[in-house]
Formats: C-alpha cells, sequence, structure tokens
C-alpha cells in the first residue's frame, strides 16, 4: 500500500506540471492562435534560471521562484514581440514550425554547455524533511508543489474567468479587432498573454528542479506528453485543462503501480481512446 | 487565412511541361552521379530522404496536413525489413514488402485516429501517436531497443543485382526513389489529387459538393505514410542497420525541415530540401550540438522570411510550376 500512494504522490505531481504547462498552452493558444512547441524549453530555461540564480548570485530558492518566471517571461515576450508577432493572419502551422526552430536553438545551446546529464537542486531547508501521515510518509517538498500548482492553477482561472482583465482577454480571442475598438491596446495583451503562459511554464520549471534535477532536455519529451493532455482536454476550456493535467497524472501514477510497463504509453493510449469516442477532446469544442 | 501554400499556380498543360522538363534534368543528373566520384552512401542516404520528405509533402502541400510524426513509418518500415532481412533471411525483394506493408498498415491504424482532428490538432495527435510508438520499439524485444538491429545483410535483389556493390546499390535506390516519386507526381495530377487540393483550399465546400472529405485525407495519409515507409525500407540497404533514432521525433522535425526548405507544396521542393539538409549534418558532423542550434536557425529564418523555400521562390521568380 506504500508503494502506491508513493505512486499516486508522484502522479499528482506529474499531474501538476501537466496541469501548469496546459494552462499555458490553452491561453496561448486562445490568444495567439499558436501552439507553442517551446513550452517545454522555456520549463527548462525555468529550472536553470533558479539554478544559475543560486550557483552565481546565491539567491535562494524562495526569491527564485518569483525572479525565475518573470524572467524567462520577459525573455518570452521578447520571442513574441521580434518573432510571433509577424505570424498573424498566416496559417497556424507557421507558429508551430517557429516554435518547434526555438526549442531546438534554445535546448541546443544548453546541451552544449551543460551536457545531457543532469545538475542538482537542493531542496530549501523549510521544506525539507517529511511528517507521517500514518498511512504514508509525505515528503513536504512534495507535498508542497501539489498544494502551490494547484493554487497557482486556480489563481490562472480566477484572472480569466473572473476578473475585468480576464473578460478583456477572453473578448479579444473571440474578436480582436472589435476589442481594439473599444480602445484596448490588443497587441499588447497578445504579448502579456505570452509572457504569463511562459512564465507559468518556467514556475513549473523552478517547482521541478528539486526533484528532477536540472537537466537541457527535461521538458523536451513532457511537452510531447502535454500535447496529448491538451487534445485529451481540449484547448477550450482552463478549468478543463487543470482536471485534465491532475487526472492524468494521477493515471500515469496508477499506472506505475499497477503495470509499470505502460506507464510511458498510458496517455498516449488514452488519447487514442479519447479521440475514438469523443474527438473534440472532454471538454473543448469541436474544431 | 493564408493557406500553407498561398500562391500554388493552377496546373495547366505548360505547368505539367515543366515539371516534366525539371523531371528530366534531375533524373539525367542523378543517372551520372556514380561517374562523377561524389560519395555514393551520401547520395543514396539523401535520396531515402528525398524520397520521405516528398511523401510528407504529399500530405501537408497538397492535404494541408501537417503531420510531425512520419519518423514512425521510416522507423516501422526499417525494423520490419532489417528483422526479414537478418532475423527471417527474406529476400531483399521480400524485405521491402514486409517493410512497406508494415508502414501502410500502419498508416491505416493511425490515420483512424488522426484524421478525426485537423489543423494543429492534426501535428499534436500524429506527434504523440509516433511518441507511444517509440516506446513500444524501446521495450519491444525485436527491436534490441538502444542497440538497434545492425549488420543487416543485403543480398542479391531478384536473386540478379548484388547490393553489397555500392554502384549496383546506388542504382537501385536510384529506381525506387523515381518510382515513389512519380506515384506522387501522379497522384498530385489525378481527379484524387486535385479532390486534396480543394479540401486543403476549403474543406466545408469540398463537403457541401458531396465529397466525403475523411475518405480523401484517410487515403493521402495512407499513401503518405506507405510511401515513407518504402523510403524507410531503402534505407536499410545503404545505412545496414536499423534504429531508434529513426523513430524518434527529432527525426520528424527533420523531415518537416528538409520540406520547408525545398519549398511545401512544390513537386521538386522536398528534393532539394532532403540533399541540402543531409549535406549540412555531413559537413557540420563535427560541431555536435550546434547542428541542433543551426537546424533551429533555419527553422525561424524559413518560417519568417523564406515561407516558399528554395524551390518554391525560384517558380515564383519565372512564374513556373516546379
Amino acid at each position: 500500500m506504500q508503494a502506491l500512494y508513493a505512486q499516486l504522490l508522484v502522479g499528482l505531481i506529474n499531474g501538476s506540471f501537466y496541469a501548469l504547462l496546459s494552462l499555458g498552452l490553452a491561453v496561448i493558444f486562445g490568444m495567439l492562435n499558436i501552439i507553442n512547441f517551446a513550452h517545454g524549453a522555456l520549463y527548462m530555461m525555468g529550472a536553470f534560471c533558479a539554478y544559475f540564480l543560486l550557483n552565481i548570485a546565491g539567491i535562494g530558492y524562495w526569491p527564485a521562484l518569483i525572479i525565475a518566471p518573470i524572467a524567462v517571461g520577459i525573455f518570452g515576450m521578447i520571442l513574441e514581440r521580434t518573432m510571433l508577432q509577424w505570424l498573424s493572419g498566416l496559417d497556424h502551422l507557421y507558429g508551430l514550425l517557429l516554435t518547434f526552430g526555438l526549442a531546438l536553438i534554445i535546448q541546443g545551446i544548453f546541451q552544449n554547455y551543460f551536457g545531457s546529464s543532469g545538475l542538482p537542486y537542493a531542496i530549501p531547508d523549510e521544506l525539507k524533511g517529511g511528517m507521517n501521515l500514518g498511512f504514508m510518509f509525505l515528503p513536504i517538498y512534495r507535498g508542497w508543489v501539489v498544494v502551490f500548482s494547484l493554487i497557482v492553477c486556480l489563481l490562472t482561472w480566477y484572472l480569466i474567468e473572473r476578473t475585468r482583465l480576464g473578460a478583456n482577454l477572453r473578448a479579444a480571442t473571440e474578436n480582436p479587432t472589435l476589442v481594439r475598438a473599444f480602445g484596448i491596446n490588443v497587441p499588447r495583451m497578445i504579448t502579456l498573454t505570452y509572457g504569463l503562459g511562459v512564465g507559468l511554464a518556467a514556475l513549473a520549471g523552478v517547482l521541478s528542479a528539486p526533484i528532477n534535477q536540472v537537466r537541457p532536455l527535461m521538458g523536451a519529451d513532457l511537452i510531447i506528453v502535454v500535447f496529448a493532455v491538451v487534445v485529451i482536454g481540449g484547448m477550450g476550456s482552463i478549468m478543463g485543462s487543470i482536471i485534465t493535467g491532475f487526472a492524468l497524472g494521477v493515471i500515469e501514477g496508477l499506472t506505475k503501480y499497477f503495470y509499470p510497463e505502460a506507464s510511458n504509453t498510458v496517455v498516449f493510449v488514452l488519447m487514442v481512446l479519447v479521440l475514438l469516442v469523443k474527438p473534440s477532446g472532454l471538454t473543448g469544442r469541436a474544431t | 487565412m493564408a493557406a500553407i501554400t498561398d500562391d500554388s499556380i493552377p496546373v495547366t498543360p505548360s505547368a505539367i511541361r515543366d515539371e516534366l522538363i525539371a523531371f528530366g534534368i534531375m533524373t539525367a543528373l542523378l543517372a551520372i552521379v556514380p561517374l562523377t566520384g561524389i560519395y555514393p552512401f551520401f547520395v543514396m542516404q539523401a535520396l531515402c530522404f528525398a524520397l520521405l520528405a516528398c511523401a510528407f509533402n504529399l500530405l501537408i502541400g497538397y492535404g494541408g496536413l501537417l503531420s510531425f510524426g512520419h519518423a514512425m513509418f521510416l522507423g516501422t518500415a526499417g525494423y520490419f525489413t532489417a528483422h526479414a532481412l537478418k532475423v527471417w533471411g527474406f529476400t531483399p525483394e521480400l524485405g521491402i514488402l514486409v517493410g512497406t506493408a508494415g508502414a501502410a498498415g500502419l498508416g491505416v491504424i493511425t490515420g483512424v485516429v488522426a484524421i478525426r482532428r485537423q489543423g494543429i490538432y492534426f501535428a499534436m495527435i500524429t506527434l504523440a501517436l509516433s511518441q507511444l510508438l517509440y516506446f513500444i520499439y524501446l521495450q519491444a524485444p525485436f527491436t534490441h531497443g538502444e542497440d538497434g538491429i545492425q549488420g543487416i545483410p543485403q543480398g542479391y535483389l531478384f536473386g540478379v543485382f548484388n547490393l553489397a556493390n555500392s554502384t549496383v546499390l546506388y542504382y537501385v535506390i536510384l529506381a525506387g526513389f523515381l518510382f515513389g516519386f512519380l506515384l506522387i507526381f501522379r497522384t498530385i495530377n489525378s481527379p484524387f489529387g486535385e479532390v486534396l487540393k480543394s479540401i486543403r483550399e476549403n474543406e466545408q465546400r469540398a463537403i457541401s459538393l458531396g465529397y466525403k472529405t475523411d475518405h480523401y485525407k484517410l487515403l493521402a495519409y495512407i499513401l503518405s505514410g506507405t510511401l515513407a515507409g518504402f523510403a524507410g525500407s531503402l534505407k536499410v540497404f545503404v545505412a545496414q542497420n536499423a534504429s531508434l533514432t529513426d523513430v524518434h521525433w527529432t527525426m520528424s522535425g527533420e523531415i518537416v525541415l528538409m520540406t520547408l526548405v525545398g519549398g511545401l507544396g512544390t513537386v521538386f521542393g522536398p528534393v532539394v530540401g532532403a540533399f541540402v539538409i543531409i549535406a549540412m549534418q555531413q559537413y557540420l558532423a563535427g560541431f555536435g550540438q550546434w547542428v541542433t542550434v543551426i537546424q533551429g536557425v533555419i527553422f525561424v529564418v524559413c518560417v519568417l522570411t523564406f515561407r516558399r523555400g528554395v524551390i518554391g521562390e525560384i517558380a515564383h521568380y519565372f512564374r513556373r510550376s516546379l
């Protein structure tokens, strides 16, 4: 039973990363009509940013949790301003190709300087150790990642679905020309949205650094799983992305316990099943 | 919304004539390669990738479907052919048949799933499917995991042609490439190809005209996958191995890159693109990971400033169809 709970926890943690990443993908797709293939690379940059802050500037985990997403978010906004914005009006597929190229560049550069092995990043002192819940031993850091990710996801949902800013954003998704006519600076909103999505990816990177180590290719395979998560959940709904992300993480964790051989493939198999039964995804609108 | 190939020139008798002249020149150039002293292994490898990119281009350039998982056909056919040749002791022609049939079967299975969504989702689904297959091959015993299948015997094609002789092998590969290329050329200019293009331009209208667009897309997908598999089977005789790199998503990305550089939706673009990218990999092999960075830069530059690709730009400049 201990092993089952342990795998469930691992599943919840992976689910947190799926949720944070697919949430960012959905927000970006809503505004820019681009599937951000560089999302995995930017997640990796978030982890490296935390690593650099600690090892070069001596800045620890807590400030990094804020600085890294902002720094990577600004980097993302520069990418949007200098490149992605020129793709508006073109076929969606060009956005995928451009961001795929960006992912190759970013990952290639990091691989050149850091190889493929993992760099350690220590758990902050406040979150070391664990507690005994009676039925299982819970490492505090892992519990923190799940709870904190959930809070960030819900805050993002609140921001987009319940605030004035979010209302403008959703309106601009539906009809950018009309929203501009109301005097809202839509291009700036698009840039900020991209920054927000990228910042969420970088935040997931910082959270994962102490668990998975910091590696140049840490996001490369993850992004493909997240794509499958997005296909399963559909990108029409923010809450849908969050729930699908966590649920798939848990299912993956259960698979690791009951049938470990399939743990790498279970998300993809589920994607196939969902496509056969409900092609538009669990929460998505038909496209 | 501008389509992925925004200035395609309508098919006219003169367009077909231009393309046939270009085809003659390409065939003549490729036929004299063994006399020029160019390293034949390089050209053979490029020819396999050229056919692969042409098959990919059939789907994106004429059907508007971007597959980000075409490496799965390359790798599957490679593993099947390699296994048939090495373990079952099949003759080369039967080995190629097994590999191509395997890719065709894979095309049927994955096609039924993938064509349920369009556009961006289609790309993500094909990528995820190829990753699923990657993990299956990683664990399946017959692929030998990380080692791959190595030391594959080349044998005698039809019992006559000694494929261990590099000149004979070259002409066999060239014949296979030309066969696949002409098949694609014929498909593009057939009524089937015209319906495919109409689906790319406006699927709703094609549906309202009574075409079962899903059937056309599925058939195009299977044909593309089968030909990509044929290229993968041929590649086994050149490389004499079958490994996981051929199924990995980076390979799928390279196929996209070749077609993009040469020109999406052009007849000859994928061939030129394949030669450019394979040559670049040969010359820059010593630079390690920088090759990945350079490929990324080419992606970015192509998408931002050079969307027609090499052949697309030439065709546009001379107002010809190539």
